[in-house]
């Protein structure tokens, strides 16, 4: 890496060359070429055209699919626009914004949402570990087995997950009631989707169980990381079980850990299939999501539904920012390295 | 010894059941109310009642009233997320073959462009399509439906990909070329073997997550034309007014699941190391 810097520099535009990603791959040209230096720049430029025609065009088509839309929106959420009724359409500055933030239906969302997303994600990063560490250590004649299930929950659609779980709870075609009717509170008459707390369990339980496959792995990858030695050496010297996982496992990886929370975060956050499927929002469990989609999708509120697209948006910057700055959490390098 | 390694065995076996349950159970459960013939969905019971399970259900949308319904959202939602998957793969294949291999500026930029992308919340690219794809003409096709489904399939793609390539070993292709096989060749032989597992397993990943899609399907698409299964699910409405889209229900997303389960069932491996390796966002 440090050899080819001076070589480089000579033809560079502005713009550091692309920090030691693949450092190893490419040693073989480098030593070639770095005795001629003409031939080297030369070639320098050509990989670097040669670069961008072929990352170009991903790079074009995710900018034009994501930057161009919130763009879009955030042009959009400044007036008054309804398309059932174009012709109104009027330029009103921020007034969408002050619409929305002091509707109470916004901050009942937000709550709604964060609970959401603070309670799946730290459910599933405590079963998210215990299944990384049961794949971890599995004897290799379940490990085929126990990788095999838990891809299923994961590959499986979130809507069919939704109503899998709505089935079985479900007052009139459920079974939950009556299997669990010795518990205290659950009866053959409790409608689990007519009140907010009981619908949230299932909306949870039904979002958990089909995203901790993905925690889980996120931790095995972690988990295959940590050195043998050390937990066997924290063994020798006569640490428990739990002090190994404490002292030395979990320190470890704790990259990997931030990265996952985060990840999943970020993804409960935008929670709404399973919403719009068991209860479309009902009885205090409407999520942000669902809020900007009634806006826009169901009202044609395009002035109002883009406003709280974009406030969703700058949620899910405030999230990655305070994860990034707060607890430091590298998400290209950690994902990157290696 | 002996004693340890019985007792080892005996907690792996309840270990791995208490995980085969876990997993599967949601599943075992719709597939169980599938086979409910509609007397029998308020029995309160897990299986149906003895005798009286049916394929009723199944015939209802492949071949009954609910068929027109299902089958188009069936061809489209297959359609859809296949070409969704070959074109993020194909861009993908390019893009992180150049991060892996290639010296340029502005890798970083693209990485990080699709790490962004991928955590981008889908809502907030709907409402501005939603609204341009009328004007355009876009609304309720099938590529109305690609194009943004490439905002979910070409980040995680990249990644993966970028991953399997770096831990490619590239001199193979020199050192076949120094024992006297042409540029093409030596790519072909040294290196398509190594990359094709890494962009095959990337592909099936794409592909989970096209075929998981709600949000798009439900916004953009109005009509049988586009709309996607996920979507047709929750706008599925009974036989009659009087009768519950249950059953048809739970046997549509049975049949959408056979896919996924014969995915993981034949490439377990691969997915697991794809998406312990890359992946960003599942």
């Amino acid at each position: 890496m440090t050899s080819a810097i001076p070589a480089k520099t000579t033809t560079a535009s502005p713009g550091e060359p692309g920090p030691s990603l693949e450092a190893g791959s490419r040693n073989g040209n480098r030593a070639k070429t770095g005795r001629v230096p003409r031939q080297y720049s030369d070639r320098t430029r050509a990989e670097r055209r040669l670069g961008w025609i072929l990352a170009g065009p991903a790079f074009i088509i995710m900018l034009l699919v994501t930057l161009y839309p919130i763009l879009q929106a955030i042009y959009e959420s400044l007036f008054r626009f309804r398309l059932t009724a174009p012709d109104e359409r009027a330029f009103i500055g921020l007034e969408n914004y002050i619409v929305i933030l002091t509707d109470p239906v916004w901050w009942s969302g937000l709550w709604t949402t964060v609970l959401i997303t603070v309670i799946t994600v730290a459910v599933e990063l405590v079963l998210g570990f215990a299944l990384a560490l049961v794949m971890h250590k599995a004897l290799k004649s379940v490990r085929g087995a126990l990788r095999t299930a838990i891809l299923v929950p994961y590959g499986i659609i979130t809507v069919v997950s939704a109503f899998a779980w709505f089935y079985a709870f479900d007052i009139n075609s459920g079974y939950v009631n009556s299997w669990f009717a010795w518990l205290p509170g659950i009866d053959e008459n409790l409608n689990w989707f007519a009140q907010g707390p009981t619908a949230l369990f299932v909306i949870m339980a039904s979002e958990i169980w089909k995203t901790t496959p993905f925690i889980s792995l996120l931790l095995l990858a972690g988990l295959a990381q940590v050195p043998d030695e050390l937990s066997e050496a924290a063994k020798v010297d006569g640490a428990t079980w739990w002090e190994q996982m404490r002292k030395v496992i979990i320190p470890n990886m704790k990259a990997a850990i931030m990265v996952a929370v985060l990840f999943r975060a970020l993804d409960a956050f935008r929670i709404f299939d399973n919403v719009f499927i068991m209860t479309n929002g009902a009885y205090g469990t409407e999520v942000l999501s669902l809020l900007a989609y009634r806006q826009s999708i169901s009202r044609l509120e395009i002035g109002l539904g883009s406003a709280v697209s974009v406030l969703l948006f700058l949620c899910v910057l405030l999230i990655c920012f305070v994860a990034i700055k707060l607890f430091k959490v590298d998400l290209a390098g950690s994902q990157g390295g290696k | 010894m002996t004693n340890t390694s019985t007792r080892n065995k005996v907690l792996w076996t309840i270990v791995t059941i208490l995980v085969l349950l876990y997993a599967l159970f949601p599943v075992a459960s719709i597939l169980a109310t599938s086979f409910k013939s509609p007397s029998d969905l308020t029995s309160g019971k897990f299986l149906p009642s003895s005798g009286t399970a049916t394929t009723g259900n199944y015939e209802q949308i492949l071949v009954g009233d609910a068929q027109g319904l299902f089958l188009s959202a069936l061809r489209n939602s297959i359609g859809i997320s296949l070409i969704a998957t070959f074109i993020a793969v194909v861009l993908a294949t390019l893009c992180a073959y150049a991060i892996a291999r290639l010296d340029f500026p502005g890798k970083k930029l693209i990485l990080t462009t699709a790490l962004a992308v991928s955590i981008f919340p889908v809502i907030s690219i709907v409402t501005p399509l939603f609204n341009l794809w009328r004007t355009i003409g876009l609304y309720d096709t099938w590529l109305g439906l690609i194009i943004p489904y490439l905002s979910l399939t070409l980040p995680i793609s990249i990644w993966t990909l970028a991953a399997f390539f770096r831990q490619i070993p590239w001199e193979l292709e020199q050192a076949a070329q120094v024992d006297g096989a042409t540029t093409w060749q030596a790519f072909r032989k040294a290196i398509v073997p190594l990359a094709l597992p890494g962009v095959f397993t990337t592909a099936i990943i794409a592909f989970f997550i096209a075929w998981n899609d709600f949000v798009y399907g439900i916004s953009l698409t109005s009509t049988e034309a586009a709309r996607p299964v996920p979507a047709a699910l929750a706008f599925f409405t009974g036989a009659s007014q009087f009768e519950s889209p249950t059953g048809a229900i739970s046997a549509a997303a049975i049949i959408v699941t056979i896919p996924v389960v014969l995915l993981v069932l034949l490439f377990q491996r691969q997915i697991v190391s794809g998406l312990t390796s890359g992946a960003v966002k599942g």
